[in-house]
């Protein structure tokens, strides 16, 4: 199994313990889309190519991720409801070291 | 009054290819389009980027996709209204559509294709309390006549190149220009940074960075705004306050058109991709049904079948069947033919 467990909680406040798969490839934010976690069109509008900061994400846990790249901070830069711990999720892919994650959608 | 036989509402890849695949069947088309260009999110959001799945294009830039859309379709000169958002469509009794747009241009057509991708694009507005109220009052997301700017104190904010390009644009019109950023870096073009730098120098351009506009004060129109730095708040008198934040797409109207709406999409038939309003279709990213991928070949694709079904309500009994460009060529309304080459047929050795 190429698996990791991730846990994810909506804009409504729920709480979702879900499986995403290490070996297609897949970012946080398809994670979220493919659970259908978050309506489509309030997620990924922009595809995942980091100029649309819809899939921005709070991570509550405490792994260490890749760093964000240019394009990410230019993003999150013009972005609302900005914290320390946000990241766009489509810059995050899923890798066996994120084993446990936790993150939560920022408002839409 | 405009009029058409289609009216089609987004000008991106999939709008554009419609107007070919109508044009084969002699019907033409008007394309309105919320933004001043057309080319859809492959213009306004991605241009330099590429695309790999365009069958017969093993890679493409967006930008260049669209160039060639609108080469593609110049033949059937499509009409265009742009910079324009299609606000509300009505139906006669004699089954013609009027589609109205923000600032009330008229069109009319028995057919009516949505093809509207992700929505319309709409200016991204900060999160300030009152700011609604200042709209038109003093707070605007679109610079539309810089005039209206001159020897006026204006507030940027934004850290992206529409807030360079205008602050660098109103520091020779405006009485005084002030650029506010979340952060310490600005994203833009290289020249335009140093263009900003140097008007800084001048003192044409004051920058307050990192900081957050937090408040907004006037009466009756805006008459000063609270910057936050450090924690610290600094009030400054202004005229006008141009928060340039980028846009974000919304469905916007087009939600209220009475259309059936599943996943924020509308919702068509897979047999010519028809909303729940007869005579009204939904093509590319903004239509809904099962399976749907959005792509922009599955676009084509619905353009193309939609066509088809729009000549039959067009032209009620009149026959025509599906022909190959390559067999038939391709007449232009403009007065262009496109034909393959026919052989020569002679004797060589007489």
């Amino acid at each position: 199994m190429s698996d990791i467990n991730i846990i994810i909680k909506d804009r409504a406040g729920n709480i979702h313990k879900v499986l995403a798969p290490t070996d297609m490839a897949m970012n946080l934010m398809e994670i979220v889309r493919s659970y259908e976690l978050a309506p489509e069109g309030t997620i990924g509008v922009c595809g995942g190519i980091a100029m649309c900061a819809s899939c921005q994400c709070y991570i509550n846990s405490n792994h260490s991720l890749p760093e964000a790249g240019d394009e990410e901070e230019a993003m999150l830069s013009e972005a609302f409801n900005v914290q320390e711990n946000s990241r766009l999720g489509c810059q995050i892919s899923i890798t066996k070291e994120l084993e446990g994650l936790s993150f939560e959608l920022a408002p839409e | 009054m405009i009029k058409t036989d289609i009216i089609i509402i987004g000008a991106g890849p999939t709008g554009l290819f419609a107007v070919f695949e109508a044009g084969l069947l002699k019907l033409k088309c008007h394309l309105i389009d919320a933004l001043p260009q057309a080319g859809g999110q492959c213009s306004e959001i991605y241009p330099k980027k590429p695309i790999y799945d365009i069958p017969g294009f093993p890679e493409i830039l967006a930008g260049d996709l669209t160039r060639n859309l609108l080469e593609q379709c110049k033949q059937f000169e499509p009409g265009f209204t742009l910079g324009e958002r299609a606000e509300n469509i009505t139906k006669d009794k004699n089954g013609i559509f009027t589609v109205i747009t923000n600032k009330g241009t008229q069109h009319q057509a028995p057919v009516v294709a949505i093809a509207g991708g992700l929505g319309s694009f709409e200016p991204r507005k900060p999160m300030l309390e009152n700011i609604n109220f200042y709209e038109g009052k003093g707070v605007e997301y679109i610079i539309k006549d810089p005039e209206i700017y001159r020897d006026k104190r204006i507030v940027i904010a934004g850290g992206g190149d529409s807030a360079l390009d205008w602050s660098i644009f109103l520091a020779n019109i405006a009485k005084e220009v002030t650029l506010i950023h979340r952060r310490n870096e600005f994203r833009g073009a290289l020249d335009s940074l140093e263009k900003v730098r140097e008007l800084h120098k001048k003192n044409k351009i004051t920058i307050i960075t990192p900081a957050e506009i937090t408040k907004l004060k006037g009466k009756e129109k805006i008459e000063s705004l609270t910057v936050t730095k450090d924690k610290i708040e600094t009030e400054i008198d202004i005229d006008h306050f141009i928060p340039l934040f980028g846009l974000s797409p919304k469905l916007g109207p087009i939600g209220n058109w009475d259309l059936e709406i599943e996943k924020n999409a509308i919702k068509v038939n897979t047999f010519d991709y028809q909303t729940s309003v007869p005579g009204v279709f939904a093509i590319g990213d903004i239509n809904t049904y099962p399976g749907k991928l959005k792509l922009i070949l599955c676009g084509f694709h619905e353009a193309t079948l939609m066509c088809q079904s729009a000549y039959k309500i067009i032209n009620p009994g009149k026959k025509h069947v599906f022909r190959y460009t390559t067999v038939s060529g391709v007449d232009g309304f403009d007065g262009t033919r496109k034909e393959a080459k026919k052989p020569v047929i002679q004797a060589i050795n007489e």
